[in-house]
């Protein structure tokens, strides 16, 4: 099958594998952070890590839209799904995330809340002009890549007279979130996380292009590879990274030529920038709050805006005590030493956020790898860790 | 004609009404006009409540499946014989011959009654096909709104010829693992269909009675260990249900697996892994390595096992794990399906 065996070719990895071993050597070790999760699910769903010489570990960051998505933002949404003559048009990964008093967006549909899962913003547009009577509102949360399609059905919306379609604005920006990361006291000063370099976003990049991450190698001296979602991506931005760690260099490289640019999709952005402006301020799952990290619908779309319309007050909600989410998505712990994770938080029935989403790090740890951890435990006897 | 001086229903153009699970007059033409007239048995053209009917010596086995896909046709088949087929396979399982089939329909008010013939039809020609009549049903309406069009809920019953021992609990370690063809036709082929996630495809359902497939199996290997179809869940969930059974882990190779290239770039392009996408024509078998290769000759020898493949082996493991070499070169847990991939598959 045309560009998708082709990137996931055996004997490839193989001899890739064989390159990172050959040049990373034995004296030193190498952490490298994936932001992604994308490139967290990839990595767990091929078994990269069992490519990687035991010198080099990789550190699963926050970049899954659904995992860092805080409990009161999820309160929020149901609220809206909630009230009368409302459709909520939602994602399906958003669908399961815990909220409030056991609550999920799942559970509030049961309890006959109208939510319906969408694959686009388009859907819920559709939605929109379906039910002229009901307000539609979509759930939109996401990275960079997400955010164009739900500014164009704003616009949309405008030129078409749909007064029933409204968008509850979560989406979130990257580069905030890696500065954040290097700006952490695990990071900067105590070294808990002792972070190498970056595998820089897929599908984040395409939009806003490689230039953003110039100032993470500039300023923070880490080297950054921008790679695709495939493995074999992965693999070569690890080989890469493992070459500007050897040389001394702190560079932005892009092994996804094949979609991205420096300057990345000028239009979408134009049209984000449009549409939508910096909030002050957003709480992120894990990271707490993060400074200019999101963004909301201008003055001149307020008309769209669904936490305006219902008068929504941001109001947070803490974590589960034990839940190390928080610590996992700032790469200080691994998914394995959280003490929940297994026993009373599963796929089927998560309590933090990392274990709802395919592309957290627990659910991929937990779906595609946790065997490895018995093997690790071998004699202890633990249950399914 | 004037049999009963009632007027012939109307196939063209008549709806489904309240009538018709009354218990009245209406229900009873319906009865004789469509059921009775399309399954076409001498136990059902009796119309008792029940049906009489002779049973060889052996084993019984049942098994029930309710229906309730949506949509009510789909590329490749229909709810009438996914019905058929879904009972057979459950029967077929245990390696038992398959005998009769009950059929119980839940109308919807308004259900245009030339949808409802083409369903019975083709429940009736399946079962024809796989030589086991329905001998008894029910026909009960709900109110339009309070259903979808139809729900199908058959029972089959059949007889597991003497020295055959099949089980989901039999696996044992350095057993092989095979499958009789290509892996989440049926799920992708219902998947094209839906409202809101459209896309053309050629793909049809693999939907098909397997209990011929299984006789043949059993009269080369009669010591097959485990059959199990890999319906809601796809392999990925039957293998998890038989390590778990059997005690045992399970250890696949993704290569080894086959998977039609249309339904491998749908599932990339849905986000969804071909392992966990519903099949409805295919088994998965387990039996003792030294007999693995005779049993995938005469699977390849039938018609409906031609792409047969050995996937991978039974190991010992006390956390019956299901694990998978990748294609790329690592190994990864196949785990249980988490939450729900599709909605009414089957």
């Amino acid at each position: 099958m045309k560009y998708i065996d082709e990137f996931r070719d055996g004997k490839l990895a193989q001899s890739l594998g064989a390159a990172i071993t050959r040049e990373a050597g034995s004296d030193r070790r190498y952490s490298f952070m994936e932001f992604c999760g994308g490139h967290t699910h990839a990595i767990a769903r091929y078994g990269v890590t069992d490519l990687l010489p035991p010198t080099v570990r990789m550190i699963h960051g926050p970049g899954c839209p659904v995992c860092v998505l805080p409990i009161g933002r999820v309160d929020m949404a149901i609220e809206i799904a909630r009230r009368p003559g409302v459709i909520l048009a939602t994602y399906g990964d958003t669908l399961r995330v815990p909220a409030s008093g056991r609550l999920s967006l799942l559970k509030a549909k049961a309890q006959g809340a109208d939510v319906r899962m969408v694959y686009s913003t388009q859907d819920a547009l559709r939605l929109a002009e379906e039910n002229p009577d009901r307000e539609v509102v979509m759930f939109a949360i996401g990275f960079e890549t997400t955010t164009p399609p739900t500014a164009l059905a704003i616009k949309q919306a405008e030129a078409r007279g749909l007064g029933n379609f409204l968008v509850f604005c979560n989406h979130v920006l990257t580069p905030s979130a890696i500065s954040h990361i290097l700006e952490s006291p695990e990071v900067r000063d105590i070294g808990t996380v002792p972070i190498d370099g970056f595998v820089g976003p897929a599908h984040v990049s395409t939009i806003i292009g490689s230039r953003p991450y110039e100032f993470f190698a500039e300023e923070y001296q880490k080297p950054v590879v921008i790679a695709g979602f495939e493995p074999l991506d992965v693999m070569q931005a690890i080989l890469m990274l493992v070459r500007q760690v050897n040389d001394g260099r702190c560079e932005v490289e892009n092994e996804f030529t094949r979609a991205v640019s420096r300057e990345g999709n000028v239009k979408a952005q134009a049209l984000v920038a449009e549409v939508f402006e910096l909030r002050r301020e957003f709480e992120w799952r894990g990271l707490g709050t993060v400074p200019y990290s999101a963004l909301r619908l201008k003055d001149r779309y307020a008309a769209f805006d669904a936490e305006r319309r219902y008068a929504l007050v941001d109001r947070q909600v803490a974590d589960h005590k034990a839940c190390d989410c928080g610590a996992i998505l700032r790469g200080v712990r691994q998914p394995a030493d959280c003490r929940l994770f297994g026993d009373a938080c599963t796929p089927e029935n998560p309590l933090g956020s990392c274990m709802v989403s395919s592309e957290g790090a627990c659910a991929a740890h937990y779906t595609y790898g946790r065997f490895r951890s018995i093997r690790r435990e071998a004699g202890v006897g633990s249950g399914v860790r | 004609m004037k049999r009963g001086f009632t007027r012939a229903l109307d196939f063209r153009h008549g709806h489904v009404e309240m009538t018709h699970g009354s218990g009245g007059r209406a229900m009873a033409q319906l009865v004789e006009e469509l059921f009775v007239a399309c399954f076409d048995n001498e136990a059902l053209r009796r119309l008792d409540d029940q049906a009489q009917v002779d049973v060889p010596p052996g084993r019984l086995v049942i098994a029930t499946d309710s229906h309730v896909v949506s949509p009510l046709f789909f590329p490749g088949g229909d709810i009438g014989c996914l019905s058929v087929h879904g009972t057979i396979n459950d029967v077929a399982m245990a390696g038992a011959q398959p005998l009769y089939l009950a059929a119980s329909f839940i109308l919807e008010e308004g259900l245009p009654l030339a949808e409802l013939r083409r369903i019975v039809e083709s429940m009736a020609q399946a079962a024809r096909a796989a030589g086991v009549p329905v001998v008894t049903g029910d026909t009960k309406v709900v109110e339009r709104g309070n259903g979808d069009g139809v729900f199908i809920t058959t029972t089959g019953v059949g007889v597991v010829p003497q020295g055959v021992n099949v089980s989901g609990s039999r696996a044992c370690p350095g057993d092989a693992v095979l499958v009789s063809g290509t892996m989440g036709d049926h799920g992708v082929a219902i998947m094209s269909l839906r409202e809101n996630l459209s896309f053309g495809t050629t793909i049809e359902s693999d939907t098909a009675a397997l209990h011929g497939l299984v006789a043949a199996m059993l009269a080369a290997v009669p010591s097959v260990h485990c059959l199990r179809d890999p319906t809601r869940g796809g392999l990925a969930t039957t293998l998890n249900e038989l390590a778990r059974q059997s005690g045992v882990g399970i250890v696949i190779g993704e290569s080894r697996i086959p998977v039609r290239g249309e339904v491998n770039s749908a599932c990339e392009f849905l986000g969804l892994d071909p392992l966990y996408v519903a099949n409805e024509g295919k088994l998965v078998a387990i039996c003792a390595a030294g007999e693995a290769d005779a049993l995938l000759a005469a699977m390849r020898d039938h018609p409906l096992g031609r792409d047969a493949a050995i996937i991978g082996e039974v190991i010992e493991d006390e956390h019956a794990f299901v694990q998978m070499d990748t294609a790329f070169g690592g190994r990864r847990v196949v785990d249980w399906l988490t939450g729900d991939q599709l909605p009414r598959i089957c």
